[in-house]
């Protein structure tokens, strides 16, 4: 193979699925899933109605309601009509009636397979290796973890794949971000995704799609691998992916909508094709080494605005450029906290494990090695443990780590969106410190005047048994 | 769509970075199931003292005085100038309908998130990339002389200054279009109904088990 005809994963994935090459530079591109949820899609379907147009294809489709619905286990069984926010009631209710209406397979609030839709998507096979995947929501990347070209919409698109099967783009520029050698003890998927967001910014990944690589990720589960993917928005990118590899191939055997028999040969065999050639070239390379990654704390209202647990927040005065010093002096105000603290002074009021980045299987097992036997600090006022999906749940309680939080002071929840972003009743007062496995601490994200610090699940069931910030590694964490 | 051709307004300017979409438009606001009314609850946070609640007047509600968007030498203002990354965060079409509601119909920034910069071309509303320095400038303009407004021709791809100034910017063909004619993407791709079907079923034998599994 001559060096020109070299190519990444997400060229392979792009020019597998271009429909056509427009000759003004838009391309349209084939959609194999289109994830929907209760937010984002009432106004497409109605556009589809309004212009009397039908969904192209319906298995092609997949739908669940996630992020307004109540993760309270009395609300949610009261069930969809007695939703006490009229507002919310009326959303959900709009997706159930609009999923019948068209036809669209969905996996209602109650049901068994609902879930935040990057969590079980994937666990349901609904989402596979080589497909292009999209959904109104910036996380969609999570599925580029198992080698889809996977990307969050807007609301406009969504009718438009709805309505066409197609989506019209652009197609990205490349970038690596290799992370070599091994993590330290106590340093997760999430610690190295931060990390990677610390290095490049918010925007550094603006315009790329970035594939990870290097010992780190093939290191890691792809459920890992899924949290990383996750927050590749977080540095600006809409795409993150990670090349297939056999333990990739492992993880859909025996799902839901997973091909079986020979069909199942034939995909993953195919799959396994699936990563970049070996001179293929990036338009941006970064590199990181694996033994420098500590636990990682946000301190501000920007996910690049981060440190390891073992450092100290930043002074305005010491900044050079005027614009980041602004910017450190308003996180520093809105956050409530003073330049020259250790971060593991930052006290604790509120945890908040969950999300469609951290609220899979080993995250609930990870949170719960640490709360094991331990209990939440006095001036904690609530620690919210809620499982990505239905399946993680029944997962979580037949292993019974349910009972781990609960003894140990937690509150163990339906699956749902929930404090992430706040748009149901678990949210933050003003002035509230929260430790979240979440992905996002801009102002007001979890209510308003809520402080956000976005952390791993171990580091987050350790700042509820500490009462503030501190070090996972402290309480004997294991590999 | 609506079209974009051309435009002049008053200038009205949010100098901070990193301005995300959970700014634009809160999440409390995302339950509704219509596309239009999110105007009154554009920037939310940033120009009310209480927290705003879905449906309720915010005719009464006690508004921030430094913000600009309340002072009132900025009534009216239908362009918005900004820094960098602009609508960063969460993919919600909410941003671009709550700043089109406003009355906004275009933004220049030295850089802007992918998805909320998509979503904005999708509602008639011209996102503008110019250098820091020109945003620098557009910003002390606006500052110093009240009524500052630019006049925005897309058919020439330029901005014009009160002074004359013409700053050129650029835009990709097919967006550019879209926007000049107002045109529905749903209707321009289902003219390519054919070359689909014939892709659709090249994808059909190469890759099966994506075809027919979710029922």
């Amino acid at each position: 193979m001559s060096k020109s005809t070299q190519k990444t994963l997400y060229d392979k994935l792009w020019e597998g699925h271009l429909v056509k090459q427009r000759a003004d530079g838009s391309s349209l591109i084939y959609i194999d899933r289109h994830i929907l949820h209760e937010v984002t899609s009432p106004q497409a379907f109605e556009g589809l109605r309004v212009a009397n147009r039908k969904p192209w294809r319906l298995d092609m489709n997949i739908a669940t309601p996630d992020h307004n619905i109540s993760t309270d286990t009395k609300e949610r069984e009261a069930g969809v009509d007695a939703i006490p926010d009229e507002v919310s009631r009326i959303q959900v209710k709009t997706l159930d009636y609009n999923c019948d209406y068209f036809g669209i397979r969905e996996f209602r609030m109650n049901e068994m397979g609902q879930g935040i839709v990057h969590v079980m998507g994937p666990e349901l096979g609904a989402s596979l290796p080589g497909m292009t995947v999209v959904c109104g929501d910036s996380h969609t990347a999570t599925h580029g973890a198992f080698g889809c070209l996977a990307h969050g919409i807007g609301t406009s698109e969504v009718e438009h794949v709805l309505a066409t099967q197609c989506l019209v783009t652009k197609k990205m520029k490349n970038m690596r971000v290799t992370v070599t050698g091994k993590l330290g003890l106590g340093v997760t998927p999430k610690d190295v995704v931060l990390a990677i967001i610390g290095k490049i910014g918010t925007a550094g990944g603006t315009g790329y799609a970035i594939e990870f690589a290097g010992q780190v990720f093939l290191d890691m589960s792809i459920e890992g691998r899924m949290t990383v993917c996750n927050m590749a928005i977080e540095a600006g990118a809409r795409i993150g992916m990670v090349a297939v590899d056999t333990k990739t191939i492992d993880y859909f055997k025996g799902r839901k909508f997973s091909p079986t028999g020979d069909t199942w040969n034939t995909a993953s065999n195919y799959w396994s094709t699936l990563k970049s050639d070996k001179n293929a070239f990036f338009d941006s390379e970064v590199k990181l080494s694996g033994q420098d990654i500590l636990p990682q704390v946000t301190w501000g209202t920007s996910p690049e605005m981060v440190l390891p647990v073992n450092g100290i927040i930043p002074t305005p005065e010491d900044e050079s450029d005027p614009q980041k010093r602004q910017a450190i002096r308003q996180a520093l105000s809105y956050m409530g906290l003073k330049g020259g603290m250790p971060v593991t002074d930052i006290p604790v009021d509120f945890v908040f494990i969950g999300s469609c980045t951290n609220s899979r299987i080993e995250d609930m097992r990870a949170a719960a090695s640490i709360a094991k036997g331990n209990k939440v600090a006095d001036t904690v006022k609530q620690v919210l443990v809620v499982p990505g999906s239905q399946m993680v749940k029944a997962q979580a309680e037949a292993e019974g780590l349910d009972k781990i939080f609960k003894d140990a002071g937690m509150d163990w929840r339906e699956p749902g969106c929930s404090m992430c972003l706040a748009m149901n009743a678990d949210k933050l007062g003003s002035g509230q410190h929260c430790a979240s496995t979440s992905n996002r601490n801009f102002e007001g994200r979890q209510g308003i005047g809520g402080r956000t610090h976005l952390l791993s699940p171990s580091m987050a069931a350790a700042a509820a048994i500490a009462g503030h910030i501190t070090d996972v590694r402290v309480y004997g964490v294991q590999s | 769509m609506k079209s974009f051709v051309n435009h002049t307004g008053l200038v009205v300017g949010i100098n901070r970075p990193n301005i995300d979409t959970d700014m634009i438009i809160p999440k409390q606001f995302l339950k509704s199931i219509k596309r239009t009314g999110f105007g009154v609850n554009l920037f939310d946070e940033l120009r009310y003292q209480d927290e705003g609640k879905p449906g309720e007047s915010c005719d009464n509600r006690p508004l921030v005085p430094d913000f600009p968007l309340n002072q009132p030498r900025y009534n009216g203002a239908s362009i918005l100038i900004a820094q960098e990354n602009f609508g960063c965060g969460s993919s919600r079409e909410h941003a671009p309908w709550a700043l089109d509601d406003f009355g906004f119909r275009a933004i220049l920034a030295p850089s802007f998130a992918d998805i909320f910069f998509t979503n904005c071309l999708k509602n008639g509303i011209l996102p503008i990339v110019f250098n820091k320095k020109t945003i620098d400038n557009f910003f002390s303009e606006v500052h110093n002389k009240k009524g500052y407004k630019l006049t925005i021709d897309l058919n020439s791809q330029h901005v014009l200054t009160p002074s004359n100034e013409v700053f050129k910017f650029s835009i990709d063909e097919f967006s550019k279009r879209c926007l000049l004619d107002g045109l529905d993407e749903i209707d321009l791709t289902l003219k390519e109904v054919d070359i689909i079907k014939a892709y659709e079923a090249r994808h059909i034998k190469r890759v099966p088990w994506v075809f027919g599994a979710i029922k």
